[in-house]
């Protein structure tokens, strides 16, 4: 027998994938994302339509995703505010469900390794959501072609398909915070609250926080020095960058917008002499990896809570 | 009956959650092919019991042996013999019983072809044939129930635990229930154990029964034999009803050698004896013209004998 598929873990992913895809909550997120992906591009379409004819047309295509047209945010920041609700609804209820159903007593009866459960259901959970994305992101990109007429260059695509890797990692990260609180919570609604609460604070509360943080720390007013001010700004980006949120919006930023240099405070002496102009793709890259590395951490620290826990628990 | 095979064999099985032992050096040892019933009331550890046997919860102490395999050290191959039916046994209930079915079946490694044969095969075997394509959240719990035994017999185990089968269920159910119980036995040839505190439905299927209370086996046999365990030193009591009621009757009774007490409990007399009067009792009775309205020696079936290993233990 093949060592591999007696291990049901294949059996598992297949199931649950089948889940998520039959499931009304998913055709509601989903739903939800197209509308909101296509209707923010097709309103940034017809700005930079106009801007494009006067401008430069560099990176045209990459404006696509990050300027805001009319009274509609810019697609990323849609994503980066909605990518943690479409994690947490896919995964608030995954493991407890299984319990209050009773088919997990039924489920790790059947020769399977415990741990077979949890890695099938958090992979077959990843595949969606990458399916979701990825479908999401060259629908978008198909229609940004048809809006602007300009064909995206070798190196935007590679900007798009890392900004499209990258906003796996992040829904994944959150999807893994709620696989963490469904095991956690034996109720469903109060994981999925929890999942919400801390969507909140990260991605609203937290900046409001550092903010306070570091003024408390150093207080900046009109006589305040030059290093006060500087260490004020340090301590409130790296309070900031506790949230996924704000990891996720810096490392985005970065990548589809070559003109980003920094992300933290410059003094004016560092920008004297500097020449106005884009980064490489790997310099782009190198300016993020610790964002990258940091949330793919986090997913990693969950996931093993997780796994920990959920091989810990008493099945009853 | 000694040369039969054992295939449950538990050596000082013990489980303690902290300080409270829910399991006490359970040494239980179960005969191929018999139905043994393991029945004690709520709270007695049965449930806990099951799942080390599964390998589902690792023993404090001790250790369980199926057919030879360690629940704990190998409990994928324990678990590829062993069918095992929860209480309240949940399935998903957006899946048809069908596709229940076949998950159960991918898991196990069942070639397509031949799980499907075999679903089919089980559904008519538990009358479930005509709503195999229903949804699981259509059928009643009787229903349910009965796919529970589908379930478990789709790995062809060697030995079928159930939990608490019976729970429940309608007269009718319980009768249905009973029977597809009794054919596992006695047709298939597969080892059952049933964990149950409602012993009357129960014990009439057991080959052999185990009292269990409180984490531990106070006696297990042939529900005759347990009967004879607790008369070896108790004397034995009868209830007696008869016609007329009057005094000549308490002289009768009096008249017996073996009797040392009489007692009298509204229209019934109590009577302790040294052995076993009833014949000569009746023979008596007949020969002065007396009825016999009600006869009935106590502490010989299983509620007694239950109630009697219950409050011997109550005192300790």
């Amino acid at each position: 027998m093949n060592p591999f598929k007696s291990m049901g873990i294949g059996v598992l992913y297949r199931k649950e994938f089948a889940d998520h895809l039959r499931s009304r909550r998913f055709s509601i997120i989903l739903f939800l994302i197209v509308v909101i992906g296509l209707s923010s591009i097709y309103s940034a379409g017809y700005g930079i339509r106009e801007a494009v004819s006067q401008e430069n047309n560099d990176f045209a295509f990459l404006r696509l995703f990050t300027t805001s047209g009319g009274s509609l945010p810019s697609f990323v920041s849609f994503i980066s505010f909605l990518g943690p609700l479409i994690g947490l609804s896919l995964g608030f209820d995954i493991m407890n469900s299984e319990r209050a159903r009773g088919t997990l007593g039924r489920l790790l009866a059947q020769p399977i390794y415990r741990d077979t459960v949890i890695n099938g259901k958090f992979l077959a959970g990843v595949g969606i959501l990458s399916l979701m994305i990825i479908s999401l992101g060259l629908g978008v990109g198909g229609l940004g072609i048809i809006m602007i007429g300009i064909p995206p260059t070798f190196e935007e695509i590679m900007r798009i398909l890392i900004f499209i890797i990258l906003t796996v990692i992040y829904i994944s990260l959150w999807f893994a915070v709620s696989l963490l609180f469904s095991l956690l919570f034996r109720q469903a609604a109060t994981s999925a609250l929890a999942g919400i609460a801390l969507w909140l604070f990260l991605s609203i509360f937290v900046g409001l926080l550092a903010g306070l943080i570091a003024d408390g720390l150093y207080p900046v007013d009109d006589q305040s020095t030059f290093e006060v001010a500087f260490e004020n700004q340090k301590v409130k980006q790296y309070l900031n960058r506790i949230s996924p949120s704000k990891l996720y919006d810096e490392a985005i930023v970065t990548i589809l917008n070559p003109g980003v240099r920094t992300l933290g405070p410059v003094f004016t002496s560092q920008l004297e002499g500097a020449i106005p102009g884009v980064l490489p793709l790997s310099q782009s890259m190198l300016l993020i990896w610790p964002h990258i590395v940091t949330m793919i951490a986090m997913t990693m620290i969950c996931f093993a809570i997780s796994y920990i826990y959920f091989m810990k628990q008493e099945i009853r | 009956m000694t040369d039969k095979k054992i295939i449950i064999d538990t050596e000082n099985l013990t489980k303690k959650y902290d300080d409270f032992t829910a399991v006490d050096k359970l040494n239980l040892k179960i005969e191929e092919g018999e139905i043994f019933g393991l029945l004690g009331p709520n709270g007695a550890g049965k449930t806990t019991t099951i799942l080390m046997l599964l390998g589902l919860t690792e023993p404090t102490e001790g250790r369980a042996l199926i057919d030879g395999h360690n629940s704990t050290m190998e409990p994928i191959a324990v678990k590829r013999i062993v069918g095992y039916l929860p209480d309240n046994v949940g399935f998903y209930d957006d899946l048809t019983g069908r596709e229940n079915l076949r998950y159960i079946a991918g898991l196990n490694s069942i070639p397509r072809t031949q799980a499907e044969k075999r679903i089919d095969l089980l559904l008519e075997r538990v009358g479930l044939f005509h709503v195999g394509d229903k949804k699981v959240g259509t059928y009643s719990r009787g229903m349910r129930q009965r796919l529970g035994i589908a379930d478990m017999l789709i790995k062809d185990p060697k030995v079928v635990i159930l939990d608490e089968p019976t729970l429940g269920l309608d007269p009718e159910g319980i009768e249905e229930m009973l029977q597809l119980i009794t054919e596992l036995s006695k047709k298939d040839g597969r080892t059952v154990l049933i964990s149950s505190h409602l012993l009357y439905q129960v014990q009439r299927i057991c080959d052999r029964v185990g009292i269990f209370v409180k984490g531990r086996l106070l006696a297990a046999g042939p529900i005759e034999s347990l009967g004879e365990k607790v008369f070896k030193e108790k004397t034995h009591i009868l209830e007696v009803k008869a016609y007329p009621d009057n005094e000549d009757f308490m002289k009768l009774i009096g008249s017996i050698n073996e009797v040392e007490k009489i007692d009298r409990q509204q229209d019934m007399f109590i009577i302790q004896s040294r052995l076993d009067i009833r014949k000569k009792l009746v023979t008596f009775m007949g020969e002065r013209d007396f009825t016999l309205l009600h006869l009935k020696q106590r502490g010989r079936d299983l509620d007694d004998i239950y109630r009697k290993y219950f409050k011997e233990k109550e005192v300790v």
